[in-house]
This record gives structure tokens, sequence and C-alpha cells, in this order.
């Protein structure tokens, strides 16, 4: 068989193509698979990555929201401050720009987060000890209320009491680190 | 060079070791991606800008002496010759996306090559860590010591939502991508992978081959890995990641079992026929050598063959790949003639462990 787009060289590529439910039947050299870009679907393996599925995942992600029009085109047109990127570019990239683009795409990120991770949106991980200084602390202090308030709810009072305490002595502690111009 | 001291040199020292469940493990790998907070990502990063966090890395960590692993090496990716970072892709030492697509990479590699920090490639910072057999926890512990001992001197991005922040959302949160290198023939042989590996899926992790095109599993080995890094700590992932592996063990060693019980002699000669091509063959294709191997090791783990060791597997399948064959032969050779090169290499390293014992 004869390539159909040169007519010259030998057929080598035989595919179907359906497009909107048409059939189509393509028989082409190597050559002009390359120079019409038919080509990506045959580097299969080597160039098809995550990014380029999670980029048709996020392009997907107007069609869910075709109730409000007005949000979409505002919210592809926002940039982040930090790099320039906009959503639109990273749908097709399937990568952010820096840091700040989490930020300044939250809202359009939460649904996509949920995709990949089996619904979950928050880090409940590692903290970085040294920049995570005020989260740690933080944290501790939320803990440390949830105990005391199951103490109280159990009737532990004496557990209460120290657990009290020590929740004040971490209260005094961040606010000294605060005042100390503690800036990270 | 002898093929005795090629492969010496050639050996990273974690291969030597024989981790737990090495019948069927090969090796654990831990990998943190991590960023810094005031750079851009490096997919947009501007050579300069790139430069600098390797300047900034280099004058802070080079020299210092890195918890346990002791110096780092540093290697910068436009300074390799394209079939030295070849060999280090097939060593598992760095990754391919940092040998081929990123042209401000660089890694610092520890002497045993058990710790490779990757910069510059996906993120800022990919800290890798690889033990021999089933150790994932000691892994994400040698990681979480160098993540630390890095974030004393450099400032990460991260979110108190969002985790450590990274360029790809699927790798945001922890960063943590866990990974078990298995050896499973027998679930292979009793078609069972097929059943396996859907169910495997079901559990947020993924399965795939190594080396191999695709889904094909070059040698029967299969890597396990994690698909979720948010919203679980990382001692869960690690900890859900091995109890899989746990049940796969098992399931490998009853169908290995069974295999013995109800074809013996079939199982056998299977594993002696492959033997036979290994120390004959005079030119052999990655495939079929894979295929030999794995049929070897097997046959040793079931105590047929006796004089040859065990690590022969994973020591072969790395060395019989296109990089190491060309770094052996000292040059570029064309598909052929890697061959007929792996086919020698094979032949004189069994040869080794054949006539010493």
């Amino acid at each position: 068989m004869i390539c159909q787009e040169c007519n010259k060289r030998p057929a080598t590529l035989h595919f179907t193509k359906i497009v909107n439910g048409e059939k189509t039947e393509v028989h082409i050299c190597e050559k002009c698979a390359q120079e019409k870009g038919e080509m990506f679907m045959f580097n299969g393996g080597g160039s098809f990555s995550i990014n380029n599925l999670l980029a048709g995942l996020l392009n997907m992600e107007p069609v869910f929201q075709h109730t409000n029009p007005s949000t979409i085109a505002k919210s592809q047109e926002a940039q982040c401050p930090g790099c320039n990127m906009t959503f639109s570019e990273f749908t097709q990239a399937g990568k952010f720009g820096c840091a700040q683009c989490y930020e300044t795409f939250k809202d359009n990120l939460n649904p996509v987060l949920k995709r990949l991770h089996s619904g979950n949106t928050a880090h409940i991980g590692k903290i970085p000890e040294r920049l995570g200084g005020g989260i740690h602390l933080r944290k501790k202090m939320d803990d440390l209320k949830q105990l005391l308030k199951d103490a109280i709810d159990q009737e532990e009072f004496e557990k209460a009491a120290e657990l009290r305490d020590e929740l004040r002595s971490l209260e005094k502690s961040i606010k000294e680190g605060h005042e100390g111009g503690n800036h990270s | 060079m002898s093929v005795e001291d090629f492969i010496k040199q050639a050996m990273s020292s974690w291969m030597n070791e024989e981790g737990p469940d090495s019948d069927i493990v090969l090796s654990s790998r831990v990998r943190l991606a991590r960023n810094f907070r005031d750079y851009k990502f490096p997919a947009i990063l501007a050579h300069e800008e790139a430069q600098e966090i390797i300047g900034l890395i280099k004058a802070r960590l080079e020299n210092e002496d890195a918890p346990e692993v002791g110096g780092l090496e540093l290697l910068n990716m436009n300074t390799l010759q394209p079939l030295e970072k070849r060999v280090l892709v097939e060593k598992h030492a760095i990754s391919p996306h940092l040998a081929e697509e990123s042209p401000y990479g660089a890694c610092l590699l520890s002497t045993d090559e058990k710790v490779s920090i990757m910069i510059n490639e996906e993120d800022h910072i990919r800290i890798q860590c690889l033990l021999s057999g089933l150790q994932l926890p000691e892994a994400l512990q040698m990681a979480n010591r160098m993540d630390d001992w890095i974030e004393k001197r450099v400032d990460y991005a991260f979110d108190e939502d969002c985790g450590y922040l990274t360029s790809c959302p699927t790798n945001v949160g922890t960063g943590l991508r866990a990974s078990v290198m298995m050896h499973l023939p027998g679930l292979v042989l009793t078609h069972q992978m097929n059943r396996i590996i859907p169910a495997i899926n079901q559990l947020g992790l993924v399965v795939r081959g190594i080396y191999g095109e695709g889904s094909e599993a070059l040698g029967n080995i299969f890597q396990v890995s994690n698909q979720i890094t948010l919203g679980k700590p990382e001692e869960d992932i690690v900890e859900d990641l091995t109890s899989v592996v746990q049940q796969i063990i098992a399931q490998e060693r009853s169908a290995r079992e069974a295999l013995v019980k109800t074809s013996n002699i079939q199982l056998e000669d299977r594993v002696y026929r492959s033997f036979g091509i290994l120390t004959n063959a005079r030119t052999i294709e990655t495939k079929e050598a894979a295929k030999c191997l794995s049929d070897l090791r097997l046959g040793i783990d079931l105590g047929y063959i006796k004089n040859v060791s065990k690590n022969i597997l994973s020591e072969l399948i790395i060395f019989t790949q296109p990089g190491f064959l060309q770094q052996y032969a000292g040059g570029a050779l064309r598909p052929y003639e890697r061959d007929v090169r792996r086919a020698t290499l094979i032949r004189e390293r069994l040869n080794l462990d054949i006539n010493e014992k």
C-alpha cells in the first residue's frame, strides 16, 4: 500500500481515527505522519507522561462548572503574581511555575487535588523543623485543646488541669516568640 | 578490564547487601520532593537562577558531612557524557528525567550510592534513598534525616494546608514516593498478576514493570509504589505500602510452593534450560537475558542451583542494559554488537561463580 499523503513511499502506519463517531482509515508513511503530527499517539510510552494525563484532567474542569461561565473566564485570567502563570497555562503544562501558584489558584485546585489524592485536600504529615516553627506550636495547641476537651468530657479534672497549665505556658511562649521579633 | 573488576567498580555498594525478604524484594526506595521558597520551579527557571540553586547547594552542602552517608559528590548533568548519565539511570541513582530533560540538572551522590539528591529535576530537590530488600521505614528515616539536614540550610516552599509544594500537584503534601522492586516469577508463571495488579491499584498504589516499555515487566521485576501524597502522614504511606508488599510476598511464596508441588520437573527443566542459555549463548537480547536471569534466580531461590550467587539477577539485569554494556566496551555499540557483548558479559560473570565454588 502507498502512503495516501505523498503517494510515493510505502505506507507503514495504518490506523483508524474516530472523531465524533465518524470513522476514518488512515494509511501513511512515517515521514508524512511526523510532518502531520500524527506520530503523537505512536510515541506512546515515551512522551505520554503523567503531565499529559493531568492536563487532560484539568481541562475537564470547565465542563463541570458550566453553570457559571463568568467565574471560569475570570479564573482563567487570574495570573500568579510570583511567576505570571495563568491557570490555563497550568492546565496545559500540568506543572506549576512557583510556590505562589498554589495560593493563586487555590479555588480551582481543590477539586483537582481531591481527584488526585482520593478526596484529600489537606496535608497532615511532616512539617519542616525550622521554617514551620510557628505551625508546629499551633498544631500542638490544637492537639492540647482537643485533649483538654476530651478530659473535661470524661470528667478527668486532674488531667484537665495539667493540660490547661501546659496550654497556658505554650501560649506564653508563642507570645514571647513573636515579641522577640521572630520573622520566620 | 576484567569482568570481575568492572562489576566491582560499577556496583553500588548497597547492591551487595542482603536486606530482609531479599528472595523476593530486590530494593526499597523513598523519594522526597522539595522546593526552595524563593525560586520559580525548575520548568520555568532561568539559566542563571538554576545555576544559583546549584551554587547554593554546593556552597552549603557539598563539603559538609551528611548524616551517616559521609561525603557527597556533586555531579553536573551538563558536564557528564550521555553514556555516563545513562549508566547512572540504569543503576537507579538518578531519574531519566534528570538525565535527559533537565538542562541545569545536577546530583549529589553518596559514595555508597544509597543517597542521591537530585537538583533542578522536576522539583528543585529530590532526595532519594535506596536500600536492599524490604526496608521502607529505614529508607524513610534516612531520607528524613537528609531532609532535616538540608532544611537547616535552605528555606523550603511549605504551606500549612497543602504541605510541601511541588511543581506537579500529584506530588504535593508529603512529596513522598515510596517504591519497592519485587521479583515475582511465581505469580507471573501462575498467571496471577492480572488479578493482583487491579486489586493493588484500588488501594491507591501503582504497579509497573522496570525498564520495560509500557506495562511489560522485564525479568518478572515489578515496582510497587504509592500514588497518594496528600492527606496521609509519611509513616502511614510507608506502613500501608509495606503491608501490601508483605501480602504480595506471601502470595509469591505460595505460588512458588504450588509450582514445586505440581510441576517440579517442568520447573527444574525451565531453570536449567535458562541456565544453559546464559552459560552458552554467544549473542542474546535484553528481553531473553532478563527472562533467563529471572528463571536462574528462581532456581537459586528454590535450591535447584547452588553454585551461583543470589544477587546475580539484580546485578546482571542492570549490567546488561545498553548503557553499562557500552561503558564496559569503552564506546558506542550497535544493537547487534551489544547482544554479543551482553552474552559475553553474562558468561564471564557466571563462570566466576561456577569456577569458584
